[in-house]
This record gives structure tokens, sequence and C-alpha cells, in this order.
């Protein structure tokens, strides 16, 4: 298993290839849907965003966090259904130079074609195992933007051998997604001729 | 009888066993599951859901972050006299910080969160009445993942039974790996719109593995359970022989004009737990 410290190099994430098994240690952002947007608002006026997400990963993920004297305690946090921000991550990915994506359901076209031009990867974690998935974050740095409320704020987490992450889409295109989509139509027709449909 | 602070605290636990605790059925097909895949991706997706489920048991903590909405089914005894959207609602937003749930209910205009899991309609509560002797009340929380994949047909009466074979089979692989499979594949059929839909979601509260009552939607279950696996999408959409755990169909009589078939899908984490309140008074945990 490959083991990287964030932020990750334009050179590190072009190394990688669909079906490497890593793990990530450093700080990793979380973000869904309120949170691109309002990161794309802030950049669109102009506004520097209160955290630095050049070499970042972006993990797909709305948390379960309790808060014990001023502190925060990460209690669960597998990754949410990363097509949701299909509309949102090409533009957050080229404007913020982010290296890796963690989420769960892979993504569209636009996005893995902004993948393999700005040097991004995506990761696939195992979607609900949100307590294993907790083990490899040692602490929560901090949090922007919890007006957004406890999902989707953007939750700072500092990783310790995060993972194992599959690589599911790399800098060349290729999507893992894609592959088992094209094989599920190749059998379909079989599959429909059983049913008699 | 029991007063209200009571049937409340006992409510609080149901939650907690709900999201912490993964009925031993779906854990059963899960481990089978995984003893069946070849793929070693499909493999690396079950060892970690079936770790994660014994280390949430461990832990005392939630299975997956996400809590769901609070969703109950209540099947009442003529005797029980509890104001149950008071309990209810009182419980969910006790349970909340205890729990701890994650706060997912929000306004779905101004998208605000109260933090409270509670809000306008929420916790949604779904109420029949039996003859028994007892009240069964069962917390089904619902994720977004898989609940954002349903889908309604309204078809045609021409295009019969394969055309619910045909919806069910464009619901699963379009979904693909969103709605965390493997899932379980709740159907209705007939009824009307919305009762296709309930119809659906009452069908995820059968146990994993029973045979349907119903001699002719027990095979199209058990033929759609074999079509859908053959697709090969696999856990997490990832590739495989487990796309879904099984398939669960309800129907209702519907009009001669119409042919309703609603989908609603239920990620591998399939929540669900049952109190029961005897009418002398006595609560177990089902």
């Amino acid at each position: 298993m490959k083991h990287f410290t964030l932020p990750l190099s334009n050179e590190d994430v072009r190394g990688l290839k669909t079906g490497d098994i890593i793990e990530l240690s450093g700080t990793i952002y979380t973000a869904r849907d309120e949170a691109h947007m309002r990161a794309l608002e802030h950049d669109t006026r102009g506004q520097i965003l209160p955290f630095d997400l050049t070499g970042s990963s972006i993990f797909h993920c709305g948390p379960i966090m309790r808060e014990k004297e001023g502190l925060w305690e990460l209690v669960a946090a597998g990754p949410t259904t990363s097509s949701r921000m299909n509309g949102l991550e090409p533009e957050l990915i080229k404007r913020f130079e982010v290296r890796a994506i963690i989420g769960k359901g892979g993504m569209s076209q636009p996005t893995i074609d902004t993948m393999k031009e700005y040097g991004c990867v995506y990761l696939a974690i195992t979607g609900g195992a949100a307590v294993l998935a907790a083990k490899g974050i040692k602490e929560v740095k901090g949090v922007h933007w919890l007006d957004l409320g406890m999902p989707e704020a953007v939750w700072v987490l500092e990783a310790d051998h995060f993972g194992p992450l599959t690589v599911a889409i790399d800098t060349n295109g290729d999507s893992l997604y894609k592959k088992v989509e094209e094989h599920v139509h190749e059998m379909l027709p079989h599959i429909k001729k059983k049913m008699g449909i | 009888m029991i007063v209200d602070i009571e049937l409340e605290q006992a409510i609080v636990e149901l939650l907690r066993k709900a999201v912490v605790e993964l009925p031993l059925d779906i854990t059963k097909c899960l481990t089978e599951a995984y003893e069946h895949e070849k793929s070693p991706i499909a493999r690396m997706q079950l060892r970690a859901i079936l770790d994660n489920i014994d280390l949430a048991l461990k832990t005392n903590t939630p299975i997956c972050q996400d809590t769901g909405i609070p969703l109950f089914f209540v099947s009442k005894s003529s005797s029980f006299t509890h104001n149950l959207s008071d309990v209810l609602r009182k419980a969910v937003e006790k349970a909340t910080p205890l729990v701890p749930l994650r706060p997912n209910a929000v306004d779905p205009l101004s998208r605000t969160n109260p933090g409270t899991n509670v809000g306008e309609g929420m916790p949604a509560i779904t109420l029949d009445e039996h003859d028994k002797p007892y009240t069964d009340i069962t917390y089904f929380p619902k994720g977004a993942g898989s609940e954002n994949m349903s889908r309604l047909f309204m078809l045609t009466p021409s295009e019969g039974i394969a055309g619910v074979k045909r919806v069910v089979l464009e619901a699963v692989v379009e979904a693909g790996g969103k709605p965390c499979p493997p899932t379980i594949v709740g159907v209705g059929i007939g009824g009307a719109a919305d009762i296709a839909i309930k119809l659906a979601k009452k069908s995820l509260l059968r146990p994993l593995g029973s045979r349907n009552r119903d001699s002719r939607l027990a095979s199209l279950e058990v033929e759609l359970t074999e079509a859908l696996n053959a697709t090969g999408i696999g856990p997490m959409g990832l590739g495989g022989d487990t796309t879904v755990l099984g398939v669960h169909i309800k129907m209702a009589a519907c009009h001669t004009a119409s042919h309703p078939v609603a989908v609603n899908l239920q990620c591998w984490a399939a929540r669900q737990a049952t109190l029961r309140i005897h009418d002398d008074g006595r609560m177990e945990y089902l």
C-alpha cells in the first residue's frame, strides 16, 4: 500500500493508476454541496477562502461531531454520494488545485476530464463504514462555515494513515466505475432476454 | 400504564439501538455475500462493511454518519392512548445530541438546519391500527444516499409484469454505486402514486431472507434478485456478484387504467429497531 502526506503535488497524483490502494496523512477538508457552492461564490467575488485548498484532498463527507469542553470530537465519518457534486467539482478542481477527491459512487465525465487536465484523482472509500473511516482521523483541527449545519460545514481533519482508499478515477481519464458500467451494459441484453423483456 | 416520559426514554433507547446495532438478518446476508464474492475489490468493500458493523457495536457508535431522517412505523392497539407525535418528537430531539445522531432535517427552501432532527412534518409517523394487545413502534432511519435513488413509474396496464421487471432493472442500473450497494430493493406495485411509494418503503421493513406470502410475488422477487445480481454492479458499484441482498415486493389493488410501480432502495446499512408496548404496560425491544 502506498502512503502519501498532504498536500499532494501534480507529480504525486499523476503517478497513480486505477486500482492502486493508498493511505493519506495530513490535513483533509470535508466539503459537500453547500460548502462547494460557498467556496465558488467566495472566489467569484474575489474573496479569499479561510482555508487553503492548494494540493488538498477534499472529503465528500458530513461527519457526526460531538462537542466536549469546547473541543470537537469525531464520532463517525464515512463518505457521501459524490455525484451530487458533479456540477460543482470541475470548477473547484480548476480554481483551487485540489489534488484528490475522497468519496463514494464515482463522478461524471466532466469531472473525469477535469481531473485528467488539471491533475486530480478520485479515491473511493467504502460507503457506510463510518466508524472504521473515523479511525484514520486523529484530530479535528477546526471547522469553517458551521452556519451551514454540521453535515455541510467544512471540517478540518488531521488524518493519520487514512484509508485504505482505492484510486477509482485516475489522471489518464480511467475510471473503475466506467469499466463496471460498460460491463453492465454488455450484460443487460442477456439479462433482459432471460427475463423475457 | 406507563407515563409519557417513560415511553419517551424507551424511544430514545430505540433510536440508539437502531443506528448502532444492525439487525442480524442483514449481517448474516452480508457475511454470506463476503464468503461468496471472488473479486478482490468487492471483498475489500464487504470486509470493511463487516468490520465496521462489528466496530460500531463494540464502541456504541452509529454504523454510518448518515443516521437518516426519522421515520416511524406504528401498529397501534386500541388501548394505546399516548400522544404519539408529541412523544416521538421529544424523543428525537433528546436522542440527537445523546446518541449522537447527525442533525439531518433542514428547511427545504432555506436549507437551514435547526440541529434537532425535527421540523415541519418530521419525524414522520405512519400509523396503522391493529386488534392485538400491544403496540409496535418501529424506528426506520433512512439515509439520503439510497433514498435519493427512489423512482416512481406510472406504467400502462398493457406493460404488465414485464413492465415491472423492466423498471426495477432500470432503477437499479441507473443508481449504480450511488445508493451504497449491496442494497435491498423495495418495490411497490399498484394502489395509486403515493400508495405505490409507501408500499415500496414498507416492504423494506420485512426481515431479509423471508419469503413473500404471495407466491406470485415470491417468484418475482427471486427472479429479480438473480437478474440484478447478474448486472455485476457489485458492492459500492466497483464490480462484483452482490448488487442486491434481496428484493421485497408489496402490492395493493389499483385502478383498472393504472399500473403504478415504485422503487425505494435501502443501502446495506438497513437499520431498524422495534419497541413493543404491551397493553399491560410491559415494554420490550424486538
